[in-house]
């Protein structure tokens, strides 16, 4: 942990070498969720509400997954930026080091300019909160935290699959898009919006439901019983990086014995 | 030290033809290759030694670093380094190689170089007391001391080259893989890490083995060189024993005052003849420099005498051509 914090100082000091494109980018990722969170806002002006869902709830919803989204992102990008470094056979480099692969990968980038979008997601956040009338109490303020993890946990298992991928293949990612952006696009509205399938999908396969549909509920006082099921949910969806781990290694493996 | 036997390896590699209705084909069904890129080879390195890794493109010298430096799982075949088998305990193996691909920087491209040495320091967990020594006496060694906090993307090639190297051996490796360390230098900074290989491997008693296309590089270093050719390994000696096995020829050029008679020298062959100079070729093993010197001076007035011995280049195209790769 201590060395992920190195990397991250090292790269922060890079990325300062270029302040002016720093700036631009971070601002730029700091309006581009807002369009979508003006669809959503005129959307609710529209309808009033949608399945018994309120524009707060919703927008609740959207800020702990795009929360969740631009942290990974941000500290994840290793991941999602892997293929380069696969291509460029600096992944040799890594192999020849002391430590994890794994935490070298996350260590290799950070995409600091994703702190845009995150405080945009933070202001929808607390807009979204000081309007709904929710009786905060310390387990709720903990399970809301722990929903964010559990997104940042669920959104670095997606990028740590389709880096996967690329010890078969350079090419073919975009398919890893469709999880992790269409999963951020689906996870913004409540699950129960969705046809069936999708719900089950989302909630078992790619638990993002777990990440925030399900202790949203529990938040807003929507549980049927079994609150403290509800509650831990995030905690179910952050097992999802463990499968992802042992595919990331059967994938190391491979890559050793065939060497492309 | 080091100990290969019988270790092989072969690629899948996709096979790619030409025309759009192949391309189409390729996406659906792949025709696969199998290009046996190690074959068999087995060799032994002593502590301390400079071994020399050569060969031509594609011959396996990279395949053959990637092994033993635990990147790659060969198909068979034993490796031992160190009493560790590389790609087995990869992490507990690392911690006494350095290596360095001379056309890839393992260095932080936009912060100071002393901001990488200092994360390779917490990657490698040196401790304080080492890394402090160790840092001191590399920049100390390979006069680093004004480039420690300029940032990489601004040092020439020759200025990373070195400090590429320093970093490899800051947590203090037995073994040093280099792969092309010279590549693109200028002749000062060439000259510069050779000495620099030099002193780790006498002070420090590193063992070091290069793979390089220069010859000269192998010249200044290596003991002893290792050849490979389509993957195979070809010759295993010292660069002497090479010497002795192609290099017996020596060419010697006499200049003279004005002589008209062409020279009678029985024990060389004549290459060119003016009336002021002459080229012979000798073998020394049929006959000693000294013996045609000796001729030649009693038939004319020497003014000076070249002796030549074959490149080391032309000896290795030799060997290569023996073994046609």
């Amino acid at each position: 942990m201590r060395l992920y914090f190195k990397y991250l100082s090292i790269l922060f000091r890079s990325q300062m070498q270029y302040r002016a494109s720093f700036w631009l980018l971070t601002c730029g990722q700091f309006f581009s969720p807002f369009v979508m969170f003006a669809g959503v806002y005129f959307m609710f002006e529209r309808f009033g509400q949608l399945r018994g869902w309120s524009f707060y709830e919703v927008a609740l919803c959207f800020a702990v997954i795009q929360m969740a989204f631009s942290l990974s992102e941000c500290f994840a990008r290793g991941f999602d930026a892997f293929s380069g470094l696969v291509a460029g056979g600096d992944f040799d480099r890594l192999l020849v080091r002391p430590r994890s692969t794994a935490l070298q990968v996350l260590g290799s980038k950070f995409e600091f300019t994703r702190f845009g979008r995150l405080l945009q997601s933070i202001i929808v956040l607390v807009w979204a909160l000081t309007n709904l009338p929710v009786a905060w109490n310390a387990a709720k303020a903990v399970t809301l935290v722990m929903m964010v993890a559990s997104g940042v946990l669920i959104f670095t298992g997606i990028y740590m699959l389709a880096a996967t991928l690329c010890f078969w293949t350079i090419q073919g990612l975009e398919v890893a898009n469709i999880f992790t952006d269409g999963g951020r696009e689906m996870a913004q509205y409540p699950l129960n919006i969705y046809q069936k399938w999708v719900t089950v999908f989302f909630t078992f396969i790619i638990p993002f439901g777990c990440a925030n549909y399900l202790p949203l509920l529990y938040i807003l006082d929507k549980a049927d019983g079994h609150e403290v099921m509800y509650m831990l949910a995030p905690f179910a969806g952050a097992l999802f990086l463990l499968p992802c781990l042992l595919v990331w290694q059967i994938g190391v493996r491979h890559y050793r014995s065939t060497g492309s | 030290m080091i100990e290969l036997r019988g270790i092989g390896k072969s690629f899948k590699v996709a096979k790619r033809s030409a025309g759009l209705t192949q391309a189409l084909k390729a996406l659906f069904v792949r025709e696969h290759t199998v290009v046996e890129a190690l074959h068999d080879i087995t060799f032994q390195v002593k502590e301390g030694e400079i071994v020399g890794y050569i060969g031509p493109n594609g011959a396996g010298k990279s395949t053959t670093i990637k092994v033993m430096s635990g990147i790659l799982v060969p198909d068979q075949g034993f490796c031992s380094i160190m009493g560790y088998t590389p790609w087995k305990q990869r992490t507990a193996y690392v911690h006494h190689i350095g290596v360095v691909f001379g056309q890839r920087s393992q260095l932080w491209w936009d912060v100071p170089v002393i901001d990488s040495f200092e994360l390779l320091r917490d990657i490698y967990r040196i401790p304080a007391a080492a890394y402090k020594a160790n840092c001191e006496l590399l920049a100390e060694t390979l006069d680093l001391r004004d480039l420690l906090h300029v940032p990489v993307r601004q040092l020439s090639l020759g200025q990373r080259m070195r400090c590429e190297i320093a970093a490899s051996l800051l947590h203090g490796p037995r073994i040093l893989f280099l792969d092309e360390p010279t590549i693109g230098l200028d002749a000062v900074s060439k000259i510069a890490v050779r000495q620099f290989i030099k002193t780790i491997n006498k002070e420090k008693g590193v063992t070091v083995i290069l793979t390089t296309h220069d010859m000269s590089d192998i010249e200044a270093l290596a003991d002893r060189i290792l050849m490979i050719g389509g993957g195979t390994l070809l010759y295993d000696g010292t660069l002497g024993e090479l010497r002795g096995k192609f290099g017996t020829q020596r060419t010697v050029t006499v200049d003279y005052r004005a002589h008209a008679q062409p020279l009678d020298v029985p024990e060389a062959s004549l290459l060119s003849w003016s009336p002021e100079r002459a080229v012979f070729s000798v073998d020394t093993e049929n006959a000693s420099i000294a013996d045609v010197i000796a001729r030649l001076s009693r038939q004319v007035e020497l003014i000076d005498v070249a002796i030549e011995t074959k490149p080391v280049e032309q000896l290795i195209v030799e060997l290569y051509k023996e073994h046609d790769v």
